[in-house]
């Protein structure tokens, strides 16, 4: 799930001042995060509309991130885009572009900030799961990344700030080397833990393209 | 008025001006550089540091420079932002300039997929403009990129940028050769010019910004050694512009060597004359013993 928040409203409001807007949510993950849903895209509408900026329309993408989709989805709303004059899109960095892609003369904009890869652990809760760094080591380290979850990335266990199972820059979140050494205990794979991990392959996440 | 460095001055007092190159080298290794810097000495008026080019680790720019400073030679301490970030680059400030290092030329860095550790992650905390800004900012106003204040002495540095002229869109291009006029830069490296007639054109659209008046422009030449290097220079090297006729002239010269030096030296005499053109900045790939004879047949000679 790709976690997004939405931008602060007053901030949308001013820089859509005078003009008029069509609205682009999307059915997935913003869906899910509540930020870019059918639910916050018409409550964004009536916020818009008190301050005297023109909607002109709102469609729900499913989802935006889907070049071909949206085109055939966007087909119908024709007229409503075309009369705005800038679309503000609430999904993440991926779909704001593709929307961008399909109307290369209109001003396209973000509503909304893309934070991670994550999990839903609650309805209100997200928590960073992956960096997409092109090589996968979670097998070394018991289905638990320290690249996504550790400030640092230290992949040969924890640094000297990790206090009571607590990360030093924020003792509100777990240190996911304890969690790491709780669970690798557990299970009796501490062995696995004291093999030398070496620097990462950093040019496995370069990769710009991909195709089936 | 008081300078900052040498450079600084002759730039100031309207002298053309050469600096060169000088790679550290690959390992921990002093007198690799003394050997190089003693070969150049009094060819140049300062001598750039390169700062792990072409992402190839080397020793440090910082420490080169400092060996330079041993022999009482001026160095351009080069600073990619590839491989440090913000605090770092501005450790290194403060320690070069603590240093006595008086010349810095910021730039981005080639990407570390070109070098010998295509592994490694680039860090790319800021740009050659926002570094530009950065080290300006220490200098002018004292305070760090944070807003935080600096103790006591600032980092006296005189500041450099590079530019491609040959680089695509030219409208954008003049667009950052601003933005890094406006960050700081006090001179401009360019890209080595192969070809003079696309480099006139783009300092005619400097001098009609009137960019010249801004920013000292120093022109890169760069020897071509062989035909072997041309060709890397032609298809191989980012943002390197060898017009077929050059690139026929090594192929077809009896002695590669000398056809370079040949164009080496009439590209040094067309840009000489180019109006704007503060100096010359030269670049002998390994290849620096060529350097003395260059800069005095062009008459160049910087004790003269």
């Amino acid at each position: 799930m790709i976690i997004t928040k939405q931008k602060d409203v007053e901030t949308l409001v001013k820089n859509l001042s005078g003009r008029t807007v069509f609205l682009v949510g999307c059915s997935e993950c913003a869906t899910l995060c509540h930020t870019g849903g059918e639910g916050e895209v018409v409550s964004l509408k009536t916020v818009l509309e008190s301050h005297d900026i023109v909607v002109s329309g709102w469609v729900v993408l499913d989802p935006a991130c889907h070049l071909m989709n949206d085109k055939r989805m966007l087909k119908t709303y024709d007229q409503q885009v075309r009369s705005a004059e800038v679309i503000l899109v609430l999904a993440c960095g991926n779909g704001v572009q593709t929307v961008a892609e399909l109307f290369p003369t209109k001003e396209v904009r973000a509503g909304t900030d893309t934070m991670f890869l994550g999990e839903i652990s609650r309805t209100t809760e997200f928590d960073k799961r992956c960096i997409i760094c092109g090589e996968c080591l979670l097998d070394s380290f018991g289905g638990l990344c320290p690249l996504s979850r550790c400030p640092k990335l230290m992949l040969n266990g924890p640094c000297g700030g990790s206090v009571g199972g607590k990360c030093e820059v924020d003792s509100t979140m777990e240190c996911v080397w304890d969690t790491i050494y709780q669970k690798a205990k557990q299970q009796g794979n501490l062995d696995q833990l004291a093999v030398l991990q070496p620097p990462k392959d950093w040019s496995k996440s370069l990769e710009m393209k991909r195709r089936l | 008025m008081g300078f900052r460095s040498t450079l600084e001055q002759v730039l100031a007092e309207g002298r053309f001006v050469v600096t060169a190159e000088i790679g550290p080298p690959k390992g921990a290794d002093a007198e690799k550089i003394r050997q190089k810097a003693t070969l150049l000495r009094g060819f140049a008026h300062a001598f750039n540091v390169t700062d792990n080019q072409t992402a190839v680790v080397r020793l440090s720019s910082l420490a080169a420079s400092v060996i330079l400073l041993q022999m009482k030679l001026e160095p351009v301490m080069q600073m990619t932002c590839r491989d440090r970030n913000r605090i770092a680059l501005q450790s290194d400030v403060l320690g070069a300039a603590a240093l006595g290092v008086r010349n810095m030329l910021c730039l981005t860095g080639d990407h570390q997929s070109f070098g010998n550790h295509p592994s490694a992650r680039g860090v790319f905390d800021v740009d050659s403009i926002q570094l530009l800004h950065m080290i300006g900012d220490m200098r002018d106003r004292g305070v760090f990129q944070s807003g935080d204040k600096l103790r006591a002495t600032r980092p006296e540095v005189f500041l450099g940028a590079a530019a491609n002229p040959y680089a695509d869109p030219l409208e954008l291009q003049l667009m950052r050769l601003q933005k890094k006029i406006a960050a700081g830069a006090q001179f401009i490296q360019t890209q080595s010019v192969y070809n003079v007639e696309k480099f006139l054109c783009w300092m005619d659209a400097v001098r009609s910004l009137g960019l010249d008046k801004e920013v000292h422009i120093l022109a890169g030449v760069t020897p071509l050694k062989s035909v072997k290097m041309a060709e890397r220079m032609k298809f191989h090297v980012p943002g390197a512009d060898v017009p077929d006729a050059v690139y026929q002239r090594m192929k077809s010269a009896l002695n590669p060597k000398e056809e370079g030096y040949a164009i080496a030296l009439e590209t040094l005499r067309s840009l000489k004359k180019v109006s704007g053109v503060k100096g010359v900045h030269l670049t002998a790939l390994f290849w620096e013993e060529i350097i003395p004879s260059l800069v005095k047949d062009v008459g160049l000679h910087p004790s003269l």
